[in-house]
């Protein structure tokens, strides 16, 4: 039986969700003592106002995709993979790796090898947690958020000794000039367009928009993806027709972690150029919003982690002017997992209503 | 090699310290999981409770006023996260990652709003913190301690010199296991985690069994949050449960969800911690150099070796995480 159409599930009841988590966040900036439509101007002129902002909108967007893919697609597969920080912290060491002992000659083969090198890193550490998961039954939730724990000792080690560059901060050094990707004002300047080149958004945006067509073709075009998707909605069915639950598990979670490390491109190779300590900024979090939001589709992504991009970006300019904290976009991205998450039933359930009554009306 | 250094009393006195509020944590984790609810959000509640326990106990002056608010808020976070997982039936690992990032945002905002000293609250001191409770005839000043004896030593400085928090979590974890496994009402919510068609058929409400746990839950949170900010420190500070609500959760899977094996695991995360703030204290126990990190990760690392059934298979209750619908 159908209980309400597909545009309703698909766009109605996310924005819903969407509208409840703004009017919460509307009332904690009130109790706050400012006004939120002041507030909302500033986050969409601080996020939009002019193409240096849009850069580092689309910039912070870029991570969300790959992060926001990573969680999509082992949720086909019904595995929540928390550990997409540390997947892309471990990626970041990653490319790091490679661009620092690999004398690239020119960017596109530093973007071929980093690239291999972040996706394998991040694949590696989402492996032990999946092959446990699915050897041993040790809950994936678990130990992908204790795998995120030990990620970032990890880098804390490494970052103060083996491949630590001279001074004080904890970092690599940077790579070489020539392995530096080229910032979205090159790429747009190619085609003819004038874009500021004051930003941090380059060649990765490219990759991660990519790396969404290759997730829709595997999820909804190949034999994997439609045995992945079967495994997900009924274990015991897919047994029936065959499918193998170690193999779907450990390589939905592969690709999995391969996406969040390949968030690297982004944040190592094309902005910073060398690896800091606190590269991912919880990037791999905010794609679980991203996911949740965008319904574990690449064109929700997309969509979904450019509003985070708008957020976090816009979220800057706000502690700026108004003195509001950043972290007022994690309470903000806490609301949407919230509402399109765990409450999605709440949201659900009278407009399931709404549409029988009305339904059963028009068939009279 | 010095093993005995080990047992240096000062680490083991950092070991009640820090392992009280992983204590408090996991014993909240235990009821709520026992009853089906598998929660994530344990470092939500704790955070959320130690932010408003330091905010109200400076305002007001009162480190009991602080306590009870801290533990309404965290009650009201559990509550939130019954509403999403019992009442409708939502995904409560989400529902968990939800509450963790709510509090982690709306502690430093609302701190910022209140206090104005970027995300945290002013120091505490006097009535407004938790004091360290001296016994009779304990010596207090560091110099004397490193110079009195052995009985001397432990009585006063790991005995003695704790908050009242610390002193009450002494009987907690008996009346935690009386309560599961000697009362009706812990035979209900064991039931309730394990088969609630079962305890519905019965007559009990699964929902209210439920609701009570997750309630408990908020309150043990709370008091481990409070003890952070008002008790182990003076004030509250961005992110300070630095992942303990994830480290007891990692403890109670440790400890199979009971409760006296709960008190070891926490107890040995507890002393992992406070091994990591004296790094000199390893270096002459095993005669060479650890890398703090490498005692960070020991926990998470230890959860994994833990899940993987090497030591003993860890099997959650078996209605864990997933929503009882009423049949009609």
């Amino acid at each position: 039986m159908q209980k309400m159409p597909n545009w309703a599930d698909v766009v109605l009841v996310p924005v819903l969700s969407l509208v409840l988590a703004a009017i919460i966040s509307a009332i904690v900036i009130l109790a706050i003592g400012h006004n939120p439509i002041d507030a909302l101007g500033i986050m969409v002129k601080g996020a939009l106002g002019n193409s240096a902002n849009v850069s580092y909108t689309l910039y912070y967007a870029t991570n969300f995709i790959f992060t926001g893919l990573a969680v999509a697609v082992a949720y086909h597969a019904r595995m929540f993979n928390i550990g997409g920080e540390g997947q892309a912290y471990i990626g970041g060491l990653g490319a790091a790796l490679a661009c620092l002992y690999i004398p690239w000659p020119h960017w596109t083969l530093a973007l071929i090898g980093g690239g291999v090198a972040a996706a394998v890193f991040g694949a590696a550490w989402a492996a032990i947690p999946a092959y446990l998961q699915a050897k041993r039954g040790s809950h994936i939730v678990i130990t992908t958020i204790m795998f995120n724990y030990m990620a970032y000792p990890l880098l804390n080690f490494l970052l103060n000794g083996p491949i630590k560059a001279g001074g004080m901060e904890p970092a690599t050094p940077s790579f070489a000039e020539t392995m530096h990707l080229p910032n979205l004002s090159a790429i747009l300047g190619a085609v003819g367009i004038s874009f500021s080149d004051r930003g941090p958004a380059n060649f990765a945006l490219i990759i991660a928009l990519l790396a969404c067509v290759f997730v829709w073709a595997l999820i909804w075009k190949t034999k994997l993806g439609y045995e992945t998707r079967a495994f997900g909605q009924s274990e015991t069915a897919a047994k029936y027709a065959g499918i193998k639950p170690t193999k779907i598990i450990m390589i939905s979670m592969l690709i999995s972690g391969g996406l969040a490390g390949m968030m690297a491109i982004n944040n190592v190779m094309g902005e910073a150029e060398r690896l800091v300590l606190n590269a991912v900024e919880g990037a791999g979090f905010i794609g679980i919003a991203v996911a949740l939001m965008g319904r574990n589709h690449p064109v929700g992504i997309l969509i979904a982690a450019i509003l985070f991009g708008i957020l976090y970006q816009g979220g800057a300019e706000l502690s700026a002017e108004l003195r509001i904290p950043r972290e007022m976009v994690t309470v903000i991205q806490a609301l949407v997992i919230l509402f399109t998450g765990a409450l999605d039933n709440m949201v659900r359930m009278p407009i399931e209503k709404l549409f029988v009554a009305f339904g059963r009306k028009g068939a009279n | 090699m010095d093993l005995l250094a080990f047992f240096d009393i000062a680490v083991l006195d950092g070991t009640v310290r820090l392992g009280v509020p992983l204590l408090l944590a996991c014993l909240a984790g235990l009821y709520s999981e026992r009853a089906g609810i598998f929660d994530i959000g344990l470092e939500g509640k704790m955070l959320i409770a130690a932010f408003l326990a330091a905010g109200v106990s400076f305002t007001t002056g009162s480190v009991w006023l602080g306590l009870i608010a801290g533990v309404m808020a965290s009650v009201l976070l559990s509550l939130l996260h019954g509403l999403a997982s019992i009442t409708f039936r939502g995904n409560q690992l989400i529902s968990g990652v939800a509450i963790n990032f709510f509090a982690s945002g709306i502690t430093v905002v609302a701190a910022q709003a209140w206090f104005g000293e970027g995300g945290r609250t002013p120091s505490l001191s006097g009535a407004a913190r938790f004091e360290s409770i001296q016994f009779p005839g304990a010596l207090t000043r560091i110099r004397d301690i490193a110079k009195a004896d052995l009985p001397m030593k432990v009585y006063s400085e790991l005995l003695s010199g704790h908050t009242i928090i610390v002193y009450l979590c002494i009987l907690i974890v008996p009346f935690v296991w009386w309560t599961l496994y000697r009362t009706r009402f812990g035979l209900r919510l064991r039931a309730v985690g394990e088969n609630p068609g079962a305890v519905d058929t019965a007559g009990i409400s699964v929902y209210r069994m439920r609701y009570s746990a997750v309630i408990i839950c908020g309150v043990l949170c709370g008091l481990a949050g409070a003890y952070l900010s008002t008790g182990l420190q003076a004030g509250f500070v961005r992110e300070m449960t630095a992942g303990r609500g994830y480290i007891a959760l990692a403890a109670l899977i440790f400890a199979k969800w009971r409760p006296w094996q709960a008190l070891g695991a926490t107890m040995l995360f507890g002393y992992l911690q406070a091994l990591a703030i004296r790094p000199d204290i390893l270096e002459r126990a095993i005669g060479i150099r650890v890398q703090t990190q490498v005692l960070d990760a020991l926990p998470y690392v230890l959860t994994v070796i833990v899940l993987a059934g090497f030591v003993g298979k860890a099997i959650p209750p078996r209605a864990g995480g997933e929503a009882y619908v009423k049949e009609r």
